[in-house]
């Protein structure tokens, strides 16, 4: 068993490590986007429309105008031109909702940016947005919640690449369906999800006649700079944004909002500093949300519990123009061993704001409905759902006809039945009991694409001693200031508080979105060969500079070990402060470029490179309140090295968190009159509270995975999430006997 | 939010003339009394309510517990929902009143929240809450798109077809079981209301949601001599575990002999357009042996006229179960 153990080197890879940026969040001095101001800064608030469907007659602006303060309200014929962002190479020019704001008159979902009040105190400019009178033609909305796909072509364009519906397809599933002797046809519904960070989205957007610099709340400077300078027509150069902290994203801040362009615009056009920030409200309308799905799976098994055949058929929702692509299909054809297989996606057009990734995105809904599949395939075989997985567990890669760089599933399952105590679960429903309460246990597989994004680095040794490291990546709130510095100082040997990590800034070498659970994985290659570059050219100055200890040495006789150069062959009392070897040369720094390359989308890759786990759930049921609790949850997580147990572990804990709520909470309903998120507040869209929280035991096998990085670290921000729902409805079907196919799973569900 | 004057009141009767001159009490006065102002703040903040002026009651000296000579307790209309949760003598004799205020909001609202703004908490509907939405409440006349909309969390009974905005108070409840006496000065004199009274049904007027009238300031509440030996509890029902408004709830005061109810003061949150005193219920239990299924029958009579919508029938059997429990457990206490 491969537990995570304490490095017993220096090495700061795989140590606890508390957050390097902890002190200045914990003291107030971490200054988040709508903490900037400048003089003369102006506040911005748009105008919504309070329609979902049709087009604006009459905009009525002459009162809100007037009002002292105002300094100007814009609408499509007054803002200037924006253009549309298009995909460019390496990940950039992404966004989910294309159309630039004002583009044209018609409405396709509540709450659309229809009019922006800028004026010199927030206060007023909300009050000339209110004053802004806006007549529409209006047709109903279609928020209709039951989906079916749309009449569209079997090759569909999507926000990343032309996908084929029919996305993989192995054998004759329908047959093999139709033959099986164990058959199961269920269809799973997840709701409309709403990411709803802590950190409200906002934008201060500065234009000096030239540049244009912009402070927001993102999970991607280096798209965001694209972006923009496509919409503003400038050259990439000319455009800066500035991201130092985020109180979180959950995939609602990767790409950029039509908020943005705005607050870009109304700078450009006042020559005034402009700042604008969401409201919690527009929070559920126009940046992004999980897309509701329909997911079809039909599994056919022998008697004795071996997948003959997979179908899964999902749609899910897009806006009226957007195509995001909500990819639960992502692991089904790889995650079990089955000769047929068939996974085909549609989708439904609604008007409702664009959907977007959230935590997860495809994955978790789709592993949601795919293991909890396995679970009643497995209660109709009679079998253990855990022995279920393993004798369905694949060797390969079924779908890629490729090697799985690293899996350690079945690890994952016997690690996770003994911290839970599984054994000891009784399988008829209702049958175990605790102090008066019925107890359900349930458990379900998870699984998260690893991969790279590119990305750049620099890495610089300095005469003081200390190491700057700098990439143009973000933390948003998971820890990646402090992996930064713990790569940094993995390479040089300078202890954590001597390591400057900079992030957040597209003037610096452009790094990766922070998504996808990427962010990690991507930066690794690009910092150690930052490193390596700096050390070689500390090494040049220590063989080269006259009256070093080391002139004359040859480079490679050299090693750098704890801030100190050694020679290779001599112990380690000879080692000299790389500090003294700059300022004895009068160098003030020696400085490295690094870069790694994606892997992302690679079409033919080598190895099928993904993280693994499992999760064990315990509900509390009484059924004379109705009253339905998660009490204890054990998650195991193969996602190869842990840089930082501490936050590696604050991720997973988080995730089941959030998971309990997609399960038992969380939904975004649209009101069927018109169109609008009609719970669009957090008192009414029920988010897990801290009482809610169960008793959570996190462990991580630790087998590094060298083929995605030199640590061998995949990331973990998503794959907490994936199949936690599934062990939950698992769970409560256990408890109650009431099989949930739609989330979330609510009391007049299990009142029967 | 839109701008306002703020005076200070030093004394009731000034506070009281200023606001007699406003034309309503009731949804869109454009002068309001402000204490803790956890309701009313927020709902300026979404231009719910809009008053051009707010007296801060707060120096007037009303927020002290004080027991009373007839053996009862006077709460002052500015006492922090905290401190009342957590006095030693509710506690002791109205515990269900410390039960309920305790499980609702967070600690940082109920250190603010007063008695008096409390018995004034205005509905979560959302469509209440949100102007660019219509809402009969909020705008007589304009219509109500929760009857066939988004009503999961809305009232099942006491409802109109103009109206079916639950009251999301929980000390209300309690008090409502407790039969507390609101303390009211007027522009005319003082006058006490029983809680049953002060609240009204929406009916075709659901703008109006209590007996105040303009310049109508509460003083205090006055709960009773607390019934010695009584069996009190408090239990709500809500999707989460905590910071929610009740699904169902229900504030039970009982007295049993002999293994018979001689007294049962039952009221219901969550479920009611008012805070929801139900004589059917009490009326099945009293003379008859405590016992659960006389608990079961006592939970149906309170529920039979409750009139279900789209989204919130389940509320019927779910306020059913909770009150049956809270009986069984109040017994047995």
């Amino acid at each position: 068993m491969a537990a995570i153990q304490e490095s017993s080197t220096n090495s700061p890879i795989g140590k606890r490590t508390p957050r390097v940026d902890g002190p200045l969040k914990v003291t107030g001095k971490a200054k988040y986007t709508s903490d900037f101001h400048f003089p003369g800064l102006l506040y911005a608030v748009p105008v919504e429309a309070t329609i979902a469907n049709g087009r604006i007659i009459k905009l009525d602006t002459a009162r809100a105008e007037k009002m002292p303060g105002v300094s100007a309200i814009f609408h499509r014929e007054n803002i200037g031109k924006i253009s549309r962002a298009v995909l460019g190479e390496g990940f950039e020019g992404i966004t989910d909702e294309r159309r630039p704001p004002f583009e044209d008159d018609v409405i396709r979902y509540y709450g659309q940016y229809v009019a922006l009040a800028v004026a010199s105190t927030f206060e007023t400019a909300k009050a000339a947005a209110d004053a802004v009178r806006v007549e529409y033609s209006k047709e109903k909305p279609n928020v209709d919640t039951h989906l079916k796909a749309d009449d569209e072509p079997q090759t569909v364009a999507t926000t990343f690449a032309t996908l084929k519906r029919v996305q993989s397809e192995r054998g004759d599933a329908d047959e093999a369906f139709q033959k099986a002797p164990v058959k199961l046809d269920e269809t799973y519904v997840t709701p409309a999800e709403t990411q709803n960070p802590l950190e409200l989205h906002s934008t201060t957007a500065i234009w000096d006649g030239t540049t244009l610099t912009l402070y927001e709340s993102s999970q991607g400077v280096v798209n965001l700079q694209t972006v923009l300078a496509q919409m503003f027509g400038l050259p990439k150069e000319n455009v800066r944004v500035i991201t130092k902290f985020v109180g979180s994203g959950f995939g609602s801040k990767l790409f950029p909002w039509t908020h943005c362009p705005l607050a870009a615009a109304a700078a450009r056009k006042l020559g005034k500093p402009v700042k604008l920030v969401v409201s919690r409200k527009m929070m559920f309308q126009t940046v992004g949300h999980r897309p509701r799905t329909q997911q079809r799976v039909r599994l056919g098994a022998t008697d004795d519990g071996k997948l003959v055949s997979l179908q899964h058929d999902y749609v899910y929702t897009t806006s009226m123009l957007d195509i995001h692509h909500e990819d639960c299909g992502e692991t089904t054809a790889f995650h079990y061993s089955v000769p047929n297989l068939h996974v085909e996606f549609g989708r439904a057009k609604r008007n409702i704001g664009a959907t977007a990734d959230m935590r997860g995105p495809g994955a978790v809904p789709g592993m949601y409905a795919t293991e909890a599949a396995m679970n009643e395939m497995a209660d109709l075989l009679k079998l253990d759902p855990v022995k279920f997985r393993v004798l369905n567990e694949p060797k390969i890669d079924e779908s890629l006809g490729v090697p799985f760089s690293s899996r350690h599933l079945l690890e994952c399952l016997e690690l996770g039945t003994e911290k839970f105590g599984w054994s000891r679960r009784k399988p008829e429903t209702g049958s175990m009991k605790r102090d008066g309460l019925t107890l359900g246990w349930g458990m379900a597989s998870c699984a998260w694409i690893a991969a790279r994004f590119p990305a750049e680095a620099n890495v610089q040794l300095r005469d003081d001693g200390t190491v700057r490291v700098a990439c143009a990546t973000q933390d948003i709130g998971t820890g990646t200031y402090t992996i930064l510095a713990q790569l940094a100082a993995e390479k040089t040997g300078v202890p954590l508080d001597k390591v400057e990590a900079v992030l957040g800034d597209t003037l610096l070498p452009a790094g990766p979105l922070s998504g996808g659970s990427m962010a990690t994985g991507s930066v690794v290659p690009a910092v150690f060969s930052a490193a390596d570059h700096a050390i070689a050219a500390l090494m040049g100055i220590a063989t080269k500079t006259p009256g070093s200890p080391f002139e004359k040495r040859k480079s490679d006789e050299l090693t750098l070990r704890d801030g100190k150069v050694f020679l290779k062959e001599k112990d380690s009392a000879a080692g000299v402060p790389f500090a003294d070897l700059l300022k004895r040369a009068n160098v003030r720094l020696v400085t490295g470029n690094g870069k790694g390359e994606a892997t992302f989308g690679d079409p033919k890759p080598k190895f099928s490179m993904h993280s693994y786990g499992c999760h064990f759930v315990e509900v509390t049921w009484q059924p004379e309140i109705a009253r339905l609790r998660v009490s204890r949850v054990v998650t195991v997580i193969d996602a190869g090295r842990i840089i930082n147990p501490l936050a590696g572990r604050n991720q997973i804990e988080g995730a089941v968190v959030m998971g309990l709520g997609m399960a038992l909470f969380e939904q975004t309903a649209y009101d069927p009159q018109n169109g609008a998120p009609i719970n669009a507040s957090l008192a009414d869209y029920i988010v897990t509270v801290n009482a809610d929280a169960p008793q959570i035991d996190v462990h991580f096998l630790d087998y590094p995975d060298k083929e995605l990085n030199e640590v061998g670290a995949r990331g973990i921000g998503e794959i907490g999430l994936a199949g936690i729902a599934a062990a939950i409805t698992a769970a409560v079907h256990h408890a109650t006997g009431v099989r949930v196919r739609e989330l979330p799973v609510r009391i007049e569900d299990l009142l029967a | 939010m839109k701008s306002f004057e703020f005076t200070r009141a030093d004394d009731a009767a000034g506070a009281v003339t200023i606001a007699a001159k406003e034309k309503t009490a009731q949804q869109g006065a454009n002068i309001r009394f402000i204490a803790g102002g956890t309701t009313l703040v927020d709902l300026m903040k979404l231009s719910v309510e809009t008053p051009g002026q707010l007296i801060d009651i707060n120096r007037l000296a009303l927020d002290k517990i004080e027991p009373t000579r007839g053996g009862g307790l006077k709460i002052g209309a500015t006492v922090r929902n905290a401190d009342l949760a957590n006095d030693a003598t509710v506690k002791r004799d109205y515990s269900v009143l410390s039960q309920a205020i305790l499980q609702g909001a967070s600690a940082q609202l109920r250190n603010m929240a007063t008695t008096a703004g409390n018995l004034l908490q205005r509905t979560r509907c959302v469509y209440f809450r949100d102007p660019a939405m219509p809402c009969n409440k909020r705008e007589p006349g304009s219509g109500c798109p929760a009857i066939t909309g988004h009503n999961r969390m809305l009232a099942v009974l006491g409802t109109s077809e103009q109206c079916i905005a639950t009251n999301p108070s929980d000390m209300c409840v309690a008090m409502a079981a407790l039969e507390a006496t609101i303390h009211i000065q007027g522009p005319n004199g003082s006058r006490a209301i029983p809680i049953a009274d002060f609240h009204l049904l929406p009916g075709a007027t659901p703008h109006r949601e209590t007996v105040l009238e303009p310049g109508d300031l509460i003083t205090h509440v006055e709960l009773p001599s607390p019934k010695v030996g009584s069996k009190q509890l408090y239990l709500k029902l809500r999707d989460r575990a905590s910071y929610e408004f009740a699904l169902a709830s229900a504030a039970v005061v009982l007295e049993i002999a002999n293994g018979s109810v001689t007294s049962a003061r039952i009221a219901l949150g969550g479920v009611g357009t008012k805070p929801w005193r139900s004589p059917e219920a009490e009326s099945a239990l009293v003379g008859q042996p405590a016992n659960a299924s006389n608990f079961r029958k006592a939970a149906e009579a309170a529920m039979r006229d409750a009139k279900p919508r789209s989204e919130n029938g389940f509320k019927v059997e779910l306020a059913r179960r909770c009150l049956t429990h809270a009986l069984e457990t109040a017994a047995k206490s």
